[in-house]
């Protein structure tokens, strides 16, 4: 009965089938890709953007510096050379606007055509000079010494405490502000999340009858469908001033607006996930106990808790996992400063919102463009992090069922 | 013979009816039994000797839209009156269910339940009453050196006799055990006909089972259901021997059900 | 044993406790819905206005309307639907019908949760860096769409699944009982069972693309553009990131508040009507599944 042409098409179809069914895996992988094709380009640079150098004088026994040390030192909080490692002297700051300081306009040139020149002189001449200047004035026999700067390191890059990715003479690329901006607002976010999501998902399996279910059931939905920017134009309308005004803080926009719009955002992964938990533990179990003359509660607390822990706990790790990469609410509320928060009631900026803030400003294949990607790795991996310990859960879960 | 005479039932169902929905799941069941005697509830599946056995410890009540009218009565108390407290009735009526299903605990806190849940604190007292049930439902000597350790680790036989210990633990007068040995292997099968025999000392038992051989075994009295209706209920023996009806009859010997 | 009134009452007061205390928690949740769905929309509803709806935006985005946003968003929503819907429901059904219980099943449900748990904004990094850079698709309908596409992939496919686990397998042994091959049963008996759910839960995933900004911050979205696109090469506004700019960086923030008003209760309501349209047909396919 079946032709040929049958058969062929049929094959023809599984096959179409399965390349469908490879998609996400390919799309996992591109994205890893080309997250990381970008970002690992960042370990490749030097904090001092291409095409302007830092020179020292000749003399000078300085070897390296780091990107830290190089913006206390434009910013004249480290002012003689003993406290990086040299000789004692007196530091001479100089980038390229301040050659008037030094020369005539005659002696430059009416084109400016020996600046380089005279760069080069002074360089020769004083002995204690840091100077900044674009690589197009290094004259021919240049006096001075071009300082070899150190590449960005993955260590540095996760450990250093400043983000000032745009900074000038040296850009500051020290997330860690930022990871922990991340984790505060987000377990912050969680642990007010957690009572809710869990009393409402035991109430919806357990206490409430079919009636009340169904009509929250299209409430948590719809709660997980208002889109996240709604979700942040409430928080900076209604909860900043809320926060502001309750703790009466000089600014509304802290970490704190920030988790309680997460906490919100991720009630319906909570919810859903542990009432399904909840709703899985077997009959049996719950008539053995009330059999046993436990209450309904205690039947709750002692049984059917302990045999879903495992579904309550990805849901809670999945919602954090939600909430350390969700963007636009927090970009909105949060307040975005990064610096290293040592309270929830400050302004903190979180990995996502710095990369929706800042990449549109940023040079295509420049420093801050491969920063941001690699920002963008960190919370790939993080996320992943999750996603792995969520796979591992469930699937114990199975084993042991 | 005159105290056997005023002897009051210790369970007792008048003209139960109980529907599912619009589902008449049992029909006028009327049946007594005094204490320290073992009823066994046969019939074919689906007539109803589950849903009856779980009207004593009110366990319908969790299966929404059930209905049930006429009086079950234990130590005289109707059971459905508004003033019984279920968890207390439930407390005096342990239940042991069809597949054995203890709780994701240690084989100690498994026995222990029943009395941290109805209020008991003093851990000697738990320790001491969870050894005794355990040696009750002969399976101590088997779990003594391990009742830290997880529930689930044990047999399908160990883990019925286990939720029989957890069931006795807190003292019930009445013991429903609704196919305990169905899911079981012919030894741990022996193993549990052999304590529901020694049982019968201290508890009055109701116990469903296809097996006739061993309701025939264990039983002092036997009840057969068909379609929601209680056909017949006798002395075992005369059961076995003499049914008054022709379907009980055919269903003892294996002529249909 | 114990004095059992006593530990009887204690019992059913914490039960009693905990139950108005759970019941009161969860009201919460739908007040904290209904207070944020209030404000919008009680804000919200005087701005709403057919000019509003059908007007280009004027005055520095202060005064006019929002209509190239609205157009721009369907015309994204339409773009990641033609691209997701297919291949997702063919995933789906490759993953459920056609794989064994083994290991590539289990890597490609793995794969597929692992891509519903990256951050949207990590597809916005993904998205400009290869449909806009590498491919040259420059900031575009087309590369916004490919990226919202790739975001709602997991949910269609995990729709699809859910859907095909629903129908019971005697359907499909029966129809092969009577000869039917794979394909024609899939064709015949499988999906026409499993469409209404995966049309349901398709609808609501079209809200979720309505509403996601991360993910077109780089790959289409426009700050400020009044005009309509021409191609899938134009950049185009979207309702999400144009609430976005006015409520925070618009050149006049308090002047368009109350643009922001009616540009989020917009964004509300294409989810709520989605959600409505979503419950409505689940209700009547409900319905209809009983009475056969
Ligand atoms: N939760 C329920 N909802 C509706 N009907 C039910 C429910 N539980 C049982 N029934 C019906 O009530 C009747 C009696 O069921 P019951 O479980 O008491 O039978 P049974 O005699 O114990 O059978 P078995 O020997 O198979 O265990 C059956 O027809 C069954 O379909
Ligand atoms: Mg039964």
């Amino acid at each position: 009965m079946k032709t040929s042409f049958q058969r062929f098409i049929e094959k023809f179809v599984e096959g179409l089938l399965f390349l469908s069914g490879t998609i996400t895996s390919f799309a996992v992988i591109l994205i890893v890709l080309f997250l990381f094709k970008e970002g690992w380009g960042l370990f490749n640079e030097t904090p001092v953007e291409k095409g302007s150098v830092i020179a020292l004088n000749k003399s000078n026994p300085v070897q390296e510096l780091t990107a830290q040390q190089i913006k206390n030192i434009f910013d004249r909080k480290i002012t003689n050379w003993k406290e990086v490692g040299g000789n004692k002297d007196s530091i001479i700051v100089f980038s390229v606007n301040d050659i008037s300081n030094y020369y005539s306009d005659a002696e430059l040139g009416d084109s400016l055509q020996f600046v380089p020149q005279r760069i080069s002189e002074l360089m020769g001449k004083k002995t204690g000079i840091i100077a900044f200047f674009p690589t197009e004035y290094i004259s021919k026999n240049f006096q001075g010494r071009i300082l070899a700067m150190k590449k960005v390191t993955l260590t540095g890059f996760i450990k250093d405490k400043e983000w000032f990715p745009t900074a000038q003479p040296a850009a500051q690329l020290g997330i860690l502000p930022l990871i922990l901006g991340t984790l505060w607002v987000s377990l912050v976010a969680i642990l007010i999340a957690l009572p809710f999501g869990l009393a409402t998902a035991v109430y919806i399996a357990e206490i409430a009858d079919a009636r009340v279910g169904k009509i929250l059931k299209p409430v948590i939905e719809l709660l997980a469908g208002i889109p996240s920017v709604v979700y942040g134009f409430f928080g900076l309308i209604v909860i900043v001033p809320l926060v502001q005004k309750t703790f009466n803080l000089p600014v509304g926009e802290t970490g704190l607006s920030g988790s309680l719009v997460l906490a919100i955002m991720a009630l319906p992964t909570i919810i859903t996930i542990s009432e399904d938990a909840i709703r899985n533990t077997p009959r049996a179990m719950k008539e053995a106990s009330l059999a046993l003359g436990a209450t309904h509660w205690q039947t709750i607390y002692k049984v059917i808790v302990p045999y879903s822990i495992s579904g309550i706990s990805a849901a809670t790790i999945l919602g954090i996992g939600r909430a350390m990469g969700e963007t636009m609410a927090v970009l909105m509320v949060t307040g975005n400063a990064a610096i290293i928060p040592h309270s929830i009631l400050v302004p903190m900026r979180t990995i996502p919102a710095t990369i929706a803030a800042e990449l549109g400003e940023s040079a295509h294949g420049g420093l801050h463009y491969k920063a941001l990607f690699a920002l963008g790795c960190v919370l790939f991996v993080m996320t992943l992090v999750i996603n792995l310990t969520v796979d591992l859960i469930s699937a114990r879960r199975k084993y042991s069922k | 013979m005159v105290k056997d005479y005023v002897k009051k039932p210790k369970v007792m169902a008048k003209d139960v009816n109980l529907y599912y929905g619009d589902f008449h799941a049992l029909k006028g069941i009327t049946l007594s039994m005094e204490e320290n005697t073992v009823v066994a509830l046969i019939g074919p599946s689906g007539c109803g000797k589950s849903t009856f056995l779980r009207c004593f410890n009110r366990m319908n009540d969790l299966i929404p839209s059930t209905r049930i009218t006429g009086y079950v009565m234990v130590d005289g108390k109707d059971i459905n009156d508004r003033s019984m407290n279920v968890d207390e009735l439930r407390k005096n009526i342990g239940m042991v269910f069809q597949k054995p299903n203890p709780f994701p605990k240690s084989i100690f806190e498994n026995v222990a339940y029943g009395l941290r849940v109805n209020g008991v604190k003093e851990a000697k007292f738990i320790e001491e009453r969870v050894e005794r049930s355990l040696k009750q439902s002969a399976l101590w000597e088997e779990v003594k050196d391990k009742l830290k350790k997880s529930a689930f680790e044990l047999s399908g036989g160990q883990q019925q006799r286990l939720c029989i210990a957890r069931a006795l633990a807190i003292e019930p007068s009445v013991l429903l055990m609704d196919e305990p040995a169905s899911a079981l292997d012919p030894i741990s099968t022996a193993k549990i006909e052999e304590l529901i025999y020694e049982l019968k000392n201290q508890y009055t038992i109701i116990i469903v089972t296809h097996n006739m051989q061993q309701a025939g075994r264990v039983s002092d009295k036997t009840a057969f259901f068909y379609m929601g209706e209680l056909i017949e209920c006798d002395d075992t023996k005369t059961m076995f021997t003499n049914p008054k009806h022709t379907r009980t009859q055919n269903y003892i010997t294996g002529r249909f059900g | 044993m114990m004095d059992s009134g006593k530990i009887h009452r204690r019992k059913q007061a914490s039960q009693n406790f905990v139950f108005t205390l759970f019941t009161l928690m969860s009201a919460s949740i739908v007040l904290v819905l209904f207070v944020i769905l209030g404000f919008i929309v009680i804000r919200g509803l005087p701005a709403i206005s057919w000019d509003f709806l059908t007007k280009m935006p004027e005055d520095g985005m202060t005064k006019g309307g929002i209509y190239p946003a609205i157009i721009g968003t369907f015309c994204l929503m339409l773009g990641s639907m033609i691209f997701a819907f297919p291949i997702g429901i063919m995933s789906g059904i490759y993953v459920h019908e056609y794989t064994k219980d083994g290991i590539l099943k289990r890597f490609m449900k793995a794969m597929t949760n692992n891509l519903a748990g990256i951050p949207s904004i990590v597809f916005g990094l993904f998205g400009m860096s290869l449909f806009v850079n590498d491919l040259h698709f420059g900031d575009s309908i087309l590369a916004g769409s490919l990226t919202l596409g790739l975001l709602v992939l997991p949910v269609v496919i995990r729709t699809t699944e859910e859907s095909l686990k629903a129908i019971d397998n005697s359907f499909r042994v029966g129809s092969y009982a009577l000869g039917a091959t794979k394909l024609q049963t899939i064709r015949k008996v499988v999906l026409p069972m499993s469409l209404p759910n995966i049309i349901t839960g398709l609808i609501l995933s079209i809200g979720r693309i309505s509403g996601e900004t991360a993910p077109i911050l780089f790959t289409v979205a426009a700050y400020f553009l009044p005009k309509l696109p021409h191609s899938i090469f134009d950049q185009v506004m979207a309702l999400p990131y144009h609430l976005y700019v006015i409520s925070t960086s618009g050149t006049n923030i308090v002047e368009s508040r109350k643009m922001a008003y009616g540009t989020a209760l917009v964004l509300v309501l294409i989810v709520l009507i989605l959600n409505l349209l979503a419950n409505v047909l689940r209700r009547y396919f409900g319905k209809k599944v009983k009475m056969n």
